[in-house]
Formats: structure tokens, C-alpha cells, sequence
């Protein structure tokens, strides 16, 4: 089951570029929150932010507060900790190519230190199961490696990598804007399936997407947050005027 | 300029077909045997694999000499080398890394009459001194150190200089197979919650993997045609002994230091085989560990360090 995530007086850099400034805002449990905003707002380095992988920047910096349930995450925990409770699915897919398409799903449970054959059986099956790609491998699971899947079915591997954890928070940034319009159909039908388990951040450049999968939608622009707030506001009757200027399209 | 491309084929031909031609004689006294055959001496009866006065003549000392001496070179340099380069690419602060590629890469500059010089001046009477006497008396069990050769050359120390001539070849070329490996991939594992080093082993060196054996076979390459600084350290003896104290040979080895004074046309032409046979497994190592490199740096852009 998801956790809320609460985000207080977030600031971030690269370098001595102030990428984000200023953030505050509740993303609920067990719904889908979409990020939405033009090239470099800072609504990738937003999610990055939550589950600490902006810091693996040498040069990035980040100070403010985010709690995710009660876990505060830049106070006392450590980012492995929260990498762990935290799935994260990126632009490009990136299954491990050198990796059967089972030692694709199962590599965070053997990172975890799960070897119990059966465990690792059921996970990899249910996880694949849960990111709709079972049926597609399941005849060759240990022949095939990651990397021969189709774009989309490698996004969707990755899905199901992420979800083998059984994390808490599923992060996907711009996770279809590399995938066909086919693809990406089946990975936004994914997320509708799986908000109600998780707590879903999708960042997206495609409005339509946004309005499609979210309940709340957060509008980003020169790395502030201008307006949160549920998706059918954000896209009907938005309060702040640049918000109504991205959405219907006077920039961006 | 086609003629100057085409001048790298011919020198290539021209070398082979030397080498074929020189070893004819050799050849056809003693076929394939040449490579495996051994007398017994009547005085000795010890084993006797080269007598250039009595016109006996075997490889297999040579090809022994340099297949044990290579062979433990690249036991004590990969683990350093995939080290190093480990350390360059994923941990180093990035100030200090330019220099140490620098200083890595200038070890492949010096020349191997120096690394020899060295290995004579330091290397041997420190073996001499301090190591053989402890490898003599915590691993002589095992019959691979054995306390007779007082002289401090031998396998070993030949082992010891080669491995520091390799170091950089395959640091340097794991470097850049690490460095090729896509930054997506290290994310991928980060985000699973893995530690960095768990993030270097699955993330990169996995990937990185037939590169890396590729740079360790071009380095097994550079090891088995080495000639000066192993010609001055390993004893250059023609026999074959199961402790890698001992005095021993190479294969280029010997063909430096004998055929400038062969004793007959025979002595000569053996000598040419085993340049023969050192370049062909010189060049089929050398093509199987590019192709392996390859495979895993192709499609990515030239990086600088």
C-alpha cells in the first residue's frame, strides 16, 4: 500500500543553477499525481528529489524537508533505505541487457538479499503480471535478455523491476514519451490499474496523458510550483493565469 | 596514400612469409614434434629440450616459459588494473583523475629496457631478500616455490615486471569500456536501492564485462611478446621446472639472446619457428581481444577523461 508524500520548503541546485525553489505540496496515497510543465521547469528534478537520486550529481545540492508515511527522508534516513521503499521508472527504458528477462525483475530482490528460489518465482511472476507483460514472456522468461523486448515491452520490464520490491511510491518520469502511441496506451492503462495499490508521481510532457491518469496535477514552471491541485481544476478552471497559458497551449 | 595503407598489408606479408620461409629447415627436421618433443640427456638423464651444439632442438621450454611467466602476469595485474580503473571512473574526485590517467598511461611509455634495468637493479634483490624466502616458507607446500634458486630471477620476478608493463593497457582500456557503459544503466540500479558498490558491480561491471576480458587478453598479448625486461629477469634457462622460482625462458626471449650468435643454420631456423609461432598467437590474441573491446564500445561517442 502507498504512502502520502509531504514536501516542505524544497530547494535544489546543479551547481549554482537554482533548479527548484520553494516547493511545497501533499501528494495523496494510493492516487496518481502528474507534473506537468515545459522543458527544464524542474518537475524531473522534483521527482528525483523524492527518492534522493538528484544528489548523484557530484554537483547537486538539496535542502528542505519531504516525508514520505513517517519517514523523513532527507533526516536520518539513508538513500538506500528510501531507493528501496521508492520504485523509480525513467525515460528511456533501461532493462539490463546483459540480464534474462527474469534476472531483469528479480534484480532488486537479489540486491535485497532474496534467494529463496519460490520467492523469487512468485515475485518475478506477479510483478510481470501486475505490469501487463506476462503473457508476452512468459514462454521465454530465462532464454531472452532484457534488451531484445520492444521499447515498450522493456518499459513495462522496467515497471515490473520496480515493482518486485513492492515499494510504497512508484516515481515514472516522462516514463512513455520514448514509446509509440500503442506503447505508451498500455503503460497509461497500467497506471490506472496500479494507483490504487501505490503512490503513483508520473512527471509528463503530454497534457493529455496527465488528464487521462491523474486525480492531482501539479503545473511547474522556471522551477517553482505555480498551482496544485486536482487535475479536472487544473485543466477546466485553473487559478493562476500562466497555468491557463501552458494548458491550452500559448507556450511550452 | 592507398599505397601507404597498402604498405601496412605488405610489411605484414613480407614478415610472415619471412618467417615461414626461415623456418623451413627447422620445420622439416622436426615437424610438429618441435613443439612438444624432449630428449633425455645420456650424461644427466635429466630431460634435455635445447642443445643448439648437438643440434637438438625443442620449443617447449620457450612456449612453457611464456605461456607460466604471461599467465602470472595477468594473475597479479588484472585485479589491480579493473581496480584502478573502478577507482577512476566511479570514485575518484575529478581533479585527481586527470592526472592519475596521465600517470597510469605514462608506465605504457617507458621503455622495457628501463622497466628490465629496474627489475635487475630493485625488483631482484628485493625478491632475492624478502619475498622469495617468505613465498619459500609459507607456500613451499605446495610445490610451486621452491627454495634453489639463489639468484632472485626467475618466473616470478619476470611475472612481477611484465604485470606493471600490462597495468596500464588494461587500466586504461577497462577504463574506457566502463566509461561506455550508459549512465541510464547506473541509475537503474540505484534507484533499485543498491550501494554504490553494488551499483558498480551490477550496473557497470556486468556490463562492462566482455570488454574488460578483452582488455585482459590484449594485455595477455603485450605480456607474451614482451622480450627485454623478461630476458633480463627470467634466467634464461631451457628447462622446465614446476617451482615459478626457478630459472626459466620465452619465448622471445631466447630468440633475442641466441640468434645473433646462432651456431648453425639449423640453430637459426628453429629460432625463426618460434618467432613464428609467437606471431601467430600474438596476432590472433591481439585481433580476438579488439573485437571483444569492440563489442562494447561501439555506438558511443569518443569521451575525454
Amino acid at each position: 500500500m502507498g504512502v502520502g508524500i509531504e514536501v516542505t520548503n524544497l530547494n535544489a541546485w546543479y551547481g549554482t543553477n537554482h533548479t527548484l525553489q520553494e516547493i511545497n505540496l501533499n501528494i495523496p496515497a494510493n492516487h496518481a499525481t502528474a507534473l506537468i510543465g515545459p522543458s527544464g521547469c524542474g518537475k524531473s528534478t522534483f521527482v528525483r528529489c523524492l527518492n534522493r537520486m538528484h544528489e548523484t550529481n557530484p554537483i547537486a545540492r538539496v535542502t528542505g524537508s519531504v516525508k514520505m508515511g513517517e519517514m523523513d527522508i532527507y533526516a536520518g534516513a539513508k538513500p538506500v533505505q528510501i531507493r528501496r521503499r521508492v520504485g523509480m521508472v525513467f525515460q528511456r527504458p533501461n532493462p539490463f541487457p546483459t540480464m534474462s528477462i527474469y534476472d531483469n525483475v528479480a534484480s532488486g530482490l537479489k540486491l535485497n538479499g532474496y534467494t529463496n528460489r519460490r520467492v523469487l518465482d512468485e515475485t518475478v511472476e506477479r510483478s510481470l503480471k501486475k505490469a501487463a507483460l506476462w503473457d508476452e514472456v512468459k514462454n521465454d522468461l530465462k532464454k531472452k535478455s532484457g534488451a531484445s523486448l520492444s521499447g515498450g515491452q522493456q518499459q513495462r520490464l522496467c515497471i515490473a523491476r520496480a515493482l518486485a520490491v513492492d515499494p510504497e511510491v512508484l516515481l515514472m518520469d516522462e516514463p512513455a514519451s520514448a514509446l509509440d502511441p500503442v506503447s505508451t496506451s498500455k503503460i497509461e492503462d497500467l497506471i490506472f490499474e496500479l494507483k490504487s495499490q501505490y503512490t503513483i508521481v508520473i512527471v509528463t510532457h503530454n497534457m493529455q496523458q496527465a488528464a487521462r491518469v491523474a486525480e492531482k496535477t501539479g503545473f511547474f514552471l522556471n522551477g517553482r510550483l505555480v498551482e496544485f491541485d486536482s487535475t479536472h481544476k487544473i485543466f477546466t478552471n485553473p487559478s493562476d493565469k500562466r497555468t491557463e497559458d501552458y494548458i491550452t497551449g500559448r507556450f511550452g | 596514400m592507398l599505397l601507404c595503407a597498402l604498405s601496412i598489408f605488405g610489411i605484414v606479408v613480407l614478415i610472415a612469409s619471412e618467417l615461414v620461409l626461415r623456418s623451413d629447415l627447422a620445420w622439416k627436421a622436426f615437424g610438429i614434434h618441435f613443439f612438444f618433443n624432449a630428449e633425455t640427456d645420456s650424461y644427466t638423464h635429466l630431460p634435455l629440450y635445447w642443445d643448439p651444439v648437438n643440434g637438438h632442438f625443442s620449443a617447449l621450454p620457450f612456449v612453457y616459459g611464456t605461456l607460466v611467466s604471461s599467465f602470472l602476469a595477468l594473475l597479479l595485474a588484472v585485479p589491480l588494473a579493473v581496480g584502478v580503473a573502478i577507482f577512476l571512473t566511479e570514485m575518484c574526485p575529478r581533479a585527481l583523475r586527470g592526472i592519475l590517467a596521465f600517470l597510469t598511461e605514462l608506465l605504457a611509455a617507458i621503455p622495457s629496457i628501463i622497466y628490465g634495468f629496474w627489475a635487475l637493479a630493485v625488483l631482484t634483490p628485493l625478491m632475492r631478500e624478502y619475498v622469495n624466502p617468505l613465498l619459500v616458507k609459507y607456500l613451499g607446500w605446495s610445490g610451486f616455490f621452491a627454495d634453489d634458486n639463489p639468484t632472485g630471477l626467475g618466473f616470478t620476478s619476470a611475472a612481477i615486471i611484465l604485470a606493471i608493463m600490462i597495468l596500464p593497457i588494461i587500466s586504461s582500456l577497462t577504463r574506457e569500456v566502463m566509461v561506455a557503459v550508459p549512465h541510464s544503466q547506473r541509475e537503474a540500479v540505484l534507484a533499485l536501492g543498491a550501494t554504490r558498490w553494488e551499483m558498480i558491480r551490477m550496473g557497470v561491471l556486468r556490463n562492462a564485462r566482455i570488454g574488460i576480458v578483452g582488455a585482459i587478453i590484449l594485455g595477455l598479448g603485450r605480456a607474451l611478446g614482451e622480450t627485454m625486461a623478461v630476458e633480463m629477469v627470467i634466467g634464461n634457462t631451457p628447462e622446465i621446472h614446476r617451482s615459478l622460482l626457478a630459472n626459466g625462458t620465452s619465448m622471445a626471449a631466447v630468440i633475442a639472446s641466441e640468434y645473433a650468435e646462432a651456431v648453425s643454420d639449423l640453430h637459426r631456423s628453429a629460432l625463426t619457428e618460434i618467432g613464428l609461432a609467437l606471431f601467430v598467437v600474438t596476432i590472433i590474441v591481439n585481433a580476438l581481444a579488439r573485437v571483444l573491446v569492440w563489442a562494447v564500445t561501439r555506438g558511443t561517442p569518443a569521451r575525454l577523461a
